[in-house]
């Protein structure tokens, strides 16, 4: 039946595969300059010397022979551990709390802790300087320490990684086969026995998926030590310092490249472990729903709202920030902040540059990806092409933003390249977020597009329409809710990103996240804060629009769902 | 499809709005390491004058800007410079990266503000625009809090009871860094001055990356004394923050802010327009709204929160050995103290 109707009139075939071909060539286009060369150019730059001569590894011989560099190796790796065992502790428990109990308000205990994602990592840091720093109203708390440096970047990172890792760990923990605990129940097991040898195997592959994913965010995460860091120095603060501040380009690439090792190798182990998770649950496996118990149920409430509490503590003080006269010696509330009087290109105009490539990067983002995404998916013969592409767009999620960033500066600066009109234009900038953010889309598209059935393009084909009508009249629409989900994944991260940008804005195009960052460094620490707040309130209004909409869709475009 | 079509139209009208860019007339490339809450004012003042010409502005610390132009050297990005450091400017021009004019009116200028080539009868190659002043911010309120009492020279500030209460900005990236590391090397000579930022190594609580930076922290009580610049103490103070500007008895390094065309440059004729007004007498009134001392004689009015006579306690200094000398002072600091740097 299948074979019948793939087999298609050939006059037909040649246009259609030709089209086809074009556009996975297109795609595959898209993630060579947009990735591979730039990294490549980056690799290159770290084996030269400053007027460009091929010098080996003499940049890398000098990097390890000066401990003020070779110390942020340790560093990094100590605060991204620590990050990793508190976040990956925490979230757990909340993750279990939430799919393993029948504690109170689960719902809007999940909405109060996706709200970090919200905002740029900037936020907590300066929210912390609030908080613990020499004058904040929790300093007790630290007993004498100090929170600029490694206190201060553990709390500041842990405050945005939490939810991702709470994300991974509830999708982990929601899976689960009862008949396994019935059975133990049966047997008699101890309660902490079931949790060891039933529940922990049963998430091993997420629990081990999420230690990287959080240690891959910590290690690479640019905007909290930058802040909060003090004289504590990180590898992705030693990028920005090495271009940034001494235009020492080649050192950057040589840190930028040892940067992208941990983050290589922990993207691989967590690639290897995906492939053996396939098939853990059998069909047959019956959900496992809680039943209540009020002393655990309630502890569990308990622990979930107070972490909770501290994410709403780290928010509103930096609304409390931006809301003040002059912190903290006239605590009069003023929005005055919120003009950025006189702070030039750092104000409304950064704000609006901001959305306009967080809107351009949803849009073109979105129908890009999902649409190569379709290719690979929906389309038979080119094999090679398609493998590649697939593999390409599972790249971008191992190569940190500073990296990127600075590869592109290399990629596209280049008198002789023909895409140098790109530099220093808006065009860049989406370019570079696209393929930064590129690989969960590319994830969330497979998955959805993996739920339907391949006969609509069989039959689609029969008909003889062209597979772009298809594509547009029926898989588009009805993906809707995966492709709005990813255009507001876009949309936010475009809001809120930081590390890769900070190198390619130009003064037309400075973005409200490098704004941030430049009035913290100018000391306007209030308007930093007004700022970053302003992020998170344009993020949040997308995200409840986002979840309205698809509210409306799925009860009115989206009914055959429930039908079928 | 048509409720696609309702869902999309507005994002595409948006996306589209995002990619196309105006098209304007002349447009200035200009690097700058004015503060940037004056930097509007600038513009806005000069557009007033010359609607016709429109500045991208460029601006960071200045380390930042020079370290730039430097690696852009081969392929400059910047038409004009307009406020930066002399002893930055005249780093490029050893390299021979500034194109030498003759701004109209540059001759009203105090002689002390022009590029000295000009007295020997050559086109300067940078004209100075205004002085900004070493001081020191001190934070009264925690100072008493804290039993620190108010320095008054720079070497109170290497006293134990100063021990990480200090914040200076760090001179790599900071044009009032430098100039203090500079001044303290003419005060004292070379050796001494080493000796003496050794001492007051041990009391700094950390290095910052811009010169507002120290004095800023000192405004909201996160450090007690903040090295910084006599510009931003004045302003915070009349902000409302508990500050003292101290201006150390020793003297006060300072160095000029300057402007210059940048050799190379397709837009000729709108940066001389540019290097024209940024010596006029309305150019150094408005540099004066910030800056006590400024290259147009007679325009310069008493600042609120600035001593009168800071033009006499201001030292003699050599911008020509603190160019010169910039490369390897800061390569000698950075290995000394970079471990305190700010990240």
């Amino acid at each position: 039946m299948r074979a019948i109707l793939f087999s298609r009139p050939t006059a037909k075939l040649s246009l259609e595969a030709l089209v086809r071909l074009l556009m996975l060539l297109a795609g595959v286009a898209l993630l060579v300059i947009g990735l591979l060369f730039p990294l490549f150019a980056m690799l290159v730059k770290s084996l030269q010397g400053r007027s460009g001569d091929f010098i080996g590894l003499a940049n890398f011989v000098q990097y390890f022979q000066t401990p003020a560099l070779v110390n942020s190796i340790t560093n990094s790796f100590r605060m991204a551990l620590t990050t990793t065992v508190v976040v990956v502790g925490l979230a757990f428990l909340c993750a279990y709390g939430v799919t393993r109990t029948c504690m109170p308000g689960k719902r809007l205990f999940r909405m109060l802790a996706i709200l970090p994602i919200l905002a740029p990592s900037l936020l907590p840091a300066i929210s912390l300087v609030y908080l613990f720093g020499n004058q904040g109203f929790l300093r007790e708390l630290l007993m004498g320490h100090s929170v600029y440096g490694p206190i201060g970047i553990v709390i500041g990172m842990s405050f945005w990684i939490f939810p991702h890792a709470l994300m991974l760990l509830t999708t982990a923990l929601t899976h689960s086969d009862a008949r396994l605990y019935e059975a133990a129940d049966v047997l008699g097991t101890p309660k902490w026995r079931i949790f060891l040898t039933i529940t922990l195997p049963g998430v091993r592959y997420g629990l081990i998926s999420c230690l990287f994913v959080v240690f891959t965010l910590a290690i690479t995460d640019f905007g909290v030590p930058k802040i909060i860091g003090g004289q504590f120095s990180v590898l992705a603060t030693d990028v920005y310092r090495q271009v940034v501040g001494q235009q020492n380009f080649q050192m950057g690439a040589v840190v930028s490249v040892i940067l992208l090792l941990p983050a290589v190798l922990s993207f691989m182990v967590d690639r290897w472990i995906q492939r053996r998770q396939v098939a853990q649950l059998s069909a047959r496996a019956v959900p496992w729903q809680p039943t209540p118990s009020p002393l655990r149920d309630w502890l569990f409430a308990l622990m979930c709202y107070a972490v909770a509490g501290v994410i709403l503590l780290v928010i509103g003080t930096a609304i409390y920030a931006s809301l003040l006269q002059f912190w903290p010696y006239n605590r009069t509330f003023t929005l005055q902040h919120y003009t950025f009087q006189g702070l030039a290109g750092g104000g409304w105009e950064a704000w609006l540059n901001s959305l306009k490539l967080a809107f351009s990067v949803a849009l073109v983002g979105t129908l890009v990806i999902f649409f190569n995404a379709w290719l690979i998916e929906k389309s038979d013969g080119y094999q090679p092409l398609r493998q590649g592409l697939h593999l390409m767009a599972m790249l971008p999620m191992a190569v940190p933003g500073m990296v990127l960033g600075l590869a592109y500066i290399f990629f596209f600066n280049q008198a002789g390249n023909p895409f140098n009109w790109m530099y220093g234009t808006m065009a860049i900038l989406v370019l570079n977020t696209l393929v930064h953010f590129y690989t969960v889309c590319h994830l969330t598209s497979v998955t959805a597009l993996k739920q339907l059935d391949p006969e609509f393009e069989a039959v689609g084909a029969s008909l003889k329409v062209p597979f772009w009508t298809t594509f547009r009249r029926v898989t588009l629409p009805v993906s809707l809710p995966a492709v709005l989900d990813i255009s507001v994944y876009l949309f936010v991260n475009a809001m809120t990103t930081v590390s890769a940008v900070v190198f390619l804005y130009n003064s037309d195009t400075r973005l409200a996240s490098v704004a941030v960052l430049h009035l913290d460094e100018a000391g306007y620490f209030a308007s930093a804060a007004a700022m970053a707040v302003l992020i998170f309130l344009t993020s949040l209004g997308v995200k409840l629009l986002h979840a309205a909409l698809t509210h409306a869709l799925l009860n009115n475009a989206q009914r055959w769902r429930q039908a079928g | 499809m048509s409720m696609l079509r309702r869902l999309f139209q507005p994002m595409l009208l948006v996306g589209a709005a995002a990619l196309s860019m105006a098209a304007n007339a002349t447009e200035l490339t200009v690097y700058t390491a004015v503060e940037s809450d004056d930097l509007q004012k600038y513009a806005e003042r000069f557009k007033a004058t010359y609607p016709d010409i429109t500045i991208n502005w460029v601006r960071d610390s200045t380390g930042v800007i020079t370290a730039r132009l430097l690696a852009e050297k081969g392929n400059p990005q910047a038409d004009v410079i307009w406020g930066l450091a002399a002893t930055s400017l005249l780093v490029l021009e050893e390299e021979g990266m500034l194109a030498r004019y003759a701004p109209e009116g540059v001759e009203n200028l105090d002689p002390k503000f022009v590029d000295a080539a000009y007295r020997n009868g050559e086109d300067p190659a940078w004209v100075g625009m205004d002085a900004w002043v070493a001081a020191i911010c001190y934070n009264t309120i925690e100072g008493e809090r804290q039993g620190v009492p108010m320095p008054t020279s720079w070497e109170d500030l290497t006293q134990p009871a100063f021990e990480g209460h200090v914040i200076m900005p760090n001179p790599n990236s900071s044009g009032t860094g430098y100039l203090d590391v500079a001044s303290w090397m003419q005060l004292w000579g070379e050796e001494q001055g080493w000796d003496y930022m050794d001492r007051l190594h041990n009391n700094i609580a950390r290095y910052t990356h811009s010169g507002s930076a120290p004095c800023s922290l000192a405004a909201t009580g996160e450090a007690v004394v903040g090295v910084s610049f006599a510009f931003r103490g004045a302003r915070l103070k009349s902000q409302g923050a508990p500050i003292e500007v101290v201006f150390p008895e020793e003297g006060l390094g300072w160095d000029m802010e300057a402007a210059a065309i940048v050799a190379g440059t397709d837009k000729m004729e709108a940066a001389q327009t540019l290097m024209d007004w940024a010596v006029s007498r309305d150019a150094n009134e408005l540099y004066n709204e910030g800056y006590a001392v400024v290259a147009y004689p007679g325009v310069a009015q008493p600042i609120e929160n600035y001593p009168t006579d800071i033009t006499e306690r201001m030292i003699d200094a050599d911008f020509q050995w603190a160019a010169i000398n910039r490369e390897r002072v800061l390569a000698e600091w950075q290995r000394r103290y970079d471990s305190k740097t700010e990240q």
